[in-house]
């Protein structure tokens, strides 16, 4: 426990310490939290270059992602620089140059049912911004066997969800959504995209929570989950009930799980090979096709802005939602290839026209990505 | 007449509209003129069995239908139904 800030600390942290609402005993309540931060993505990276900036005394950061020149699009606490360096590491480095006043814990592992609670034990706060439901409902289950308060936030598109659980008697994570929906139904970032200020605002509904938990000021968010568009610029709040059946105790809760089965997704440590079928076509043979001039179709199912990124020249753009009024643009007797970005989307593109009496119809393995890898490396790939 | 909030995720099942004004006096009924006019939100709201789906929940207002009446909550004029997904995106 630190009692006092040296000379150097108070100059750092004057505008707080003018506020009778931080003041000189709030300061010091944030240099002896502890707080961690599931994620240095999107989310993370402000939440964990304003609380470094604050002077949170101890943050811990979970990740074993590396830079990705995607990533820079929102993910501020990392640079060109970093690009290929672990997440952990370059956080550090900007977190550090920020405010060497505080020390930084690094978790460069993924977040499992086997270390969540030697992990999350002993920390104050966490801030969950993660990207999948998986460790969103280990992370909850690990607060609440923990009792520490949970700062959530979520993003997708051009919309964030905000709330803090496990606080006091609130509710948590499952209150609000008992299960997580089937694998496929809910695209990620990575498939439906993010606007890159958006996790920035988010970031920062949750960063400041996170302060005022430590500080014990104000109103918590808790049970109201704080809704943002930021295409209308609206926030809207809605009320979190805690399960009529928990009152007083969780009774939801009562171990950690196999999260990957309760999410119904495989196992990432033992990935199944894709099944290789003969209605697959690599993308280096539907370049053979078109250079030998065969009479085939090559249907593009992705959306039009996509299109607009990179394209095959010889594929037609049906985007797969609109593929079922488009049919009969198609000829059911035809050979058909069908591609997207990386595969998964012409997979249900193919079986939808099987479904509907096309009879030779091919998926083009990995998409467009494969093809920019294996047939024209002058395709961008996004 | 009740307004239905529809958020992003489910957009493209909705000719990309964000809000549709629905006649219904319940959020059943709310619900069921938004799936008659674009049926391909139904899978995304509704269980084969026609239940809502776990991960979707229905607010009146503010406040979740779960703790009022279910799919039989009364809707009048000047009311917000907002469907509310999860989501799991952060970085």
């Amino acid at each position: 426990m630190s009692a006092s800030l040296s000379n150097e600390e108070i100059g750092r942290y004057s505008r707080h310490l003018i506020m009778p609402e931080v003041g000189m005993d709030g300061q010091l309540k944030l240099k002896n939290a502890k707080v961690l931060l599931i994620g240095t993505g999107g989310l993370g990276a402000p939440v964990a270059m304003y609380l470094a900036a604050a002077g949170v005394g101890k943050l811990g950061l979970v990740d074993f992602d590396t830079v990705d020149v995607s990533n820079l699009q929102r993910q501020i606490i990392h640079g060109t620089k970093d690009i290929g360096k672990k997440k952990v590491d370059s956080a550090e480095e900007t977190m550090k140059d920020i405010n060497p006043f505080i020390e930084i814990v690094k978790y460069d592992v993924p977040l499992t049912s086997a270390n969540a609670l030697e992990i999350l034990r002993g920390y104050d706060v966490v801030a969950d911004g993660t990207d999948n439901f998986p460790t969103r409902f280990l992370v909850n289950d690990a607060c609440v066997l923990l009792g520490i308060p949970n700062v959530y936030a979520s993003i997708f598109r051009f919309e964030g969800q905000a709330t803090v659980f496990c606080k006091d008697d609130g509710p948590c994570y499952r209150c609000l959504y008992p299960e997580p929906p089937p694998p496929g139904l809910v695209p990620s970032c990575a498939e439906g995209g993010v606007l890159g200020i958006l996790p920035g605002v988010v970031g920062l509904i949750q960063a400041t929570e996170v302060i005022k938990l430590i500080l014990g000021e104000g109103q918590p968010l808790k049970g109201r989950l704080m809704l943002y568009d930021a295409l209308a610029m609206k926030f809207r709040e809605l009320k979190i009930r805690r399960n009529p059946e928990c009152q007083g105790k969780c009774t939801v809760v009562k171990e950690l799980i196999d999260y990957q089965q309760f999410c119904g997704v495989p196992h990432q440590e033992a990935p199944l090979p894709p099944p290789v079928a003969s209605t697959d076509i690599a993308p280096q043979e539907v370049k053979q096709l078109i250079d030998s001039g065969a009479n085939f179709v090559l249907v593009d199912v992705r959306e039009p802005h996509e299109y607009q990124i990179c394209k095959i020249d010889k594929a037609k753009l049906i985007p797969l939602g609109d593929l079922p009024k488009r049919l009969d643009e198609l000829d059911k007797n035809a050979d058909i290839v069908m591609h997207c970005k990386m595969g998964g989307r012409s997979a249900k593109a193919c079986d939808l026209l099987r479904a509907s009496g096309f009879t030779r119809v091919r998926n083009m393995t990995g998409g467009i990505l494969a093809w920019a890898d294996k047939v024209d490396p002058t395709v961008p790939k996004y | 007449m009740p307004k239905i909030m529809i958020p992003t995720p489910l957009r493209q099942f909705a000719d990309k509209k964000d809000a549709m004004e629905v006649r219904g006096t319940t959020v059943g009924e709310a619900l069921a003129e938004l799936t008659a006019a674009h049926p391909d939100m139904k899978k995304n709201l509704f269980t084969d069995e026609g239940k809502l789906r776990s991960f979707v929940n229905v607010y009146v207002n503010d406040e979740d239908i779960r703790f009022l009446e279910k799919d039989k909550t009364p809707v009048a004029a000047g009311d917000t139904i907002s469907i509310v997904p999860s989501i799991a995106g952060g970085i």
